[in-house]
């Protein structure tokens, strides 16, 4: 028993506009209902160029170029206010073009349904390679092109979808069976986009931290896609084949569900796994999503923006064994939203955030930092959605105030310092809290932070089972450098009093032996 | 000016809520308190 640690994290983004407007629904019940609408005329006027999303300062937090407190001084909107010296590269992972992410559909393509044609195969393995991430045989896969004929052939008659630069087709996703709902054109393209970007992140989690992807033995993937056939549509496994692209021949793993708490329930049950001893390295990782993508595309065109919700998001995030280093995962103070606990706003905090911290002894100022989900405020505000994470930060402060922790004239300052600015894609599972836990990290690697909390919430009623909502939290502490931290101590006294009766045991052998002589 | 509840008595109510804000069960709840018909509740996401 001892608490498992944070070892290291990946964050990746992936820019994709031509998606956005094939697979973002928003757009395509747009096309279905009302293809002459003013709002799809007005679309090719508000995309962004790949340099524009590099420059953009929330994009720049998110790989870890930029820390969420550098952006509180840049001012809004940060789609005018560029960050000039960007780079796509940044601490934790990469800013990726779409171009690159259809030649990584291709490597994670396992049943040759990703059709590329000869001139992008040729210009785009180049680029791969430059990358020095793919494998001979794994850039091989791009000396097999399909003609443009047969591309456009099977895009025409619905069997597969589009991959585009603009106008230009550059290749297909081809269905996976003629018959099967569960296995269109559309499903698979949604899976591949995920599997890939969620690829990208394990990679950026491996290379950038040194870690070793054979010495993963357990991985939970935490999408919210339904990877299966119609017999059992969400069967799964993402995680495993993610981890079968990554090099992670150690390991197996799960997909984890739970919408925008599937995050969180993953930390807690991979840090369930490494204290017990279960597992030594658990991955917890997600790729993007598609069907999110230009989401309130309707407002942002309305206020006159850019459609910045063009941008697919990644995470991976290694938990391992206490190595009195790096900032450790509490299990003791865990909060969760129970079946009895109500849906409003009051009544998940309450449950999520006050009642673990309450049942440990603690105060709510007691966490340095909150990390509900933090999508980026230039988004959702615009939308009318508000700004979830202030939302956030002013109920967990109303709490604060409720219970004579705090000031009510405090309120703002509280959210303030407990709390980041957004800065997270609206990518549903993907703005989870989970985006903070590298600058949390490093913030504890640096003395500058002792503890922090990761607050999951899920929209159960969505996928109409359920009108109940969803959360757990859990608090990261900075590692107090012994190794035994959270070791259970009537667990250790019962192991000291078994190697105490091994050595009577042993000492009545011996003197058994001794006196029959 | 102070709301006049007895406004919602008997009238026929669609309550829209947000995840991230007043979820639909709430809004309901708080509408049949003051005497509403409750014909839809649904909450959505935006994020």
């Amino acid at each position: 028993m001892n608490f498992p640690v944070i070892k290291g994290t990946g964050y990746v983004l992936v820019h994709a506009p031509n998606m956005m407007l094939e697979h973002g629904t928003t757009i395509t019940v747009e096309k279905a209902k009302n293809p002459g609408s003013d709002f799809l005329k007005a679309i090719p006027d508000h995309i962004r160029s790949f340099e524009e999303t590099v420059k953009y300062a929330p994009n720049q937090v998110y790989i870890g170029n930029l820390s969420p407190r550098d952006l509180e001084t840049i001012p809004q909107p940060w789609f005018e206010n560029f960050v000039e010296d960007a780079d796509r590269q940044g601490k934790y992972g990469e800013i990726m073009p779409e171009k690159e992410l259809y030649g990584l559909m291709k490597i994670v393509d396992r049943f040759e349904l990703v059709e590329l044609n000869e001139e992008f195969s040729a210009e785009i393995k180049e680029i791969l390679k430059a990358k020095d991430i793919f494998t001979e045989n794994q850039l091989a896969l791009f000396d097999k092109p399909k003609s443009m004929d047969e591309i456009s052939a099977l895009v025409k008659n619905d069997t597969a979808k589009g991959l585009y630069d603009g106008d230009k087709l550059l290749g297909c996703v081809r269905e996976a069976h003629e018959s099967d709902p569960c296995l269109t054109a559309d499903v698979v393209f949604e899976n591949l986009v995920t599997k890939a970007s969620g690829v990208l992140a394990m990679i950026a989690l491996f290379k950038k931290n040194n870690i070793d992807p054979s010495e993963v033995d357990y991985i939970i993937e935490a999408s919210e896609e339904a990877i299966g056939d119609m017999n059992q549509r969400g069967g799964g496994n993402m995680a495993k084949a993610c981890g079968e692209v990554a090099g992670c021949i150690n390991a197996t793993g799960i997909d984890m569900r739970g919408f925008c708490a599937g995050p969180s329930h993953a930390f807690v049950n991979a840090a369930g796994l490494v204290q017990s001893g279960i597992f030594k390295n658990v991955v917890v990782m997600a790729g993007g999503c598609t069907a999110k993508l230009g989401m309130n595309g309707r407002d942002h065109i309305n206020k006159k923006m850019p459609l910045v919700e063009d941008m697919i998001g990644g995470f991976a995030v290694l938990v391992s064994e206490n190595d009195g280093v790096n900032p450790v995962i509490r299990t003791d103070i865990l909060g969760k939203h129970k079946i009895s606990s109500g849906s409003a706003p009051q009544a998940v905090i309450q449950a999520i955030v006050v009642d673990p911290l309450t049942a440990s002894g603690m105060k709510i100022s007691d966490i340095d930092v909150f990390a509900p989900e933090l999508q980026n405020p230039e988004i959702t505000v615009p939308a009318g959605a508000g700004d979830v994470p202030v939302a956030n930060y002013k109920m967990i402060g109303a709490m604060a105030i409720k219970r004579g922790e705090l000031e009510k004239k405090e309120l703002m300052e509280f959210t303030k310092k407990h709390g980041v600015i957004g800065f997270a894609p609206t990518q549903g599972h993907i703005p989870s809290g989970v985006p903070l836990i590298g600058y949390i990290r490093d913030s504890m690697l640096a003395g500058e932070m002792t503890n922090a909390m990761l607050i999951g919430k899920g929209s159960l009623f969505l996928g109409r089972m359920t009108d109940l909502f969803d959360g757990i939290s859990f608090i990261i502490q900075k590692n107090s450098g012994e190794l035994s931290m959270g070791q259970d101590s009537s667990a250790s006294d019962e192991f000291k009093q078994e190697i105490r009766e091994m050595i009577a045991e042993a000492m009545q052998g011996i003197a058994d032996s001794l006196a029959r002589r | 000016m102070a709301l006049d509840k007895s406004f919602f008595e008997g009238k026929k109510i669609c309550c829209l809520g947000d995840r991230d804000a007043i979820p639909g069960p709430a809004l309901a709840e708080c509408m049949k308190s003051v005497g509403g018909e409750i014909l839809f509740t649904s909450t959505e996401c935006f994020v």
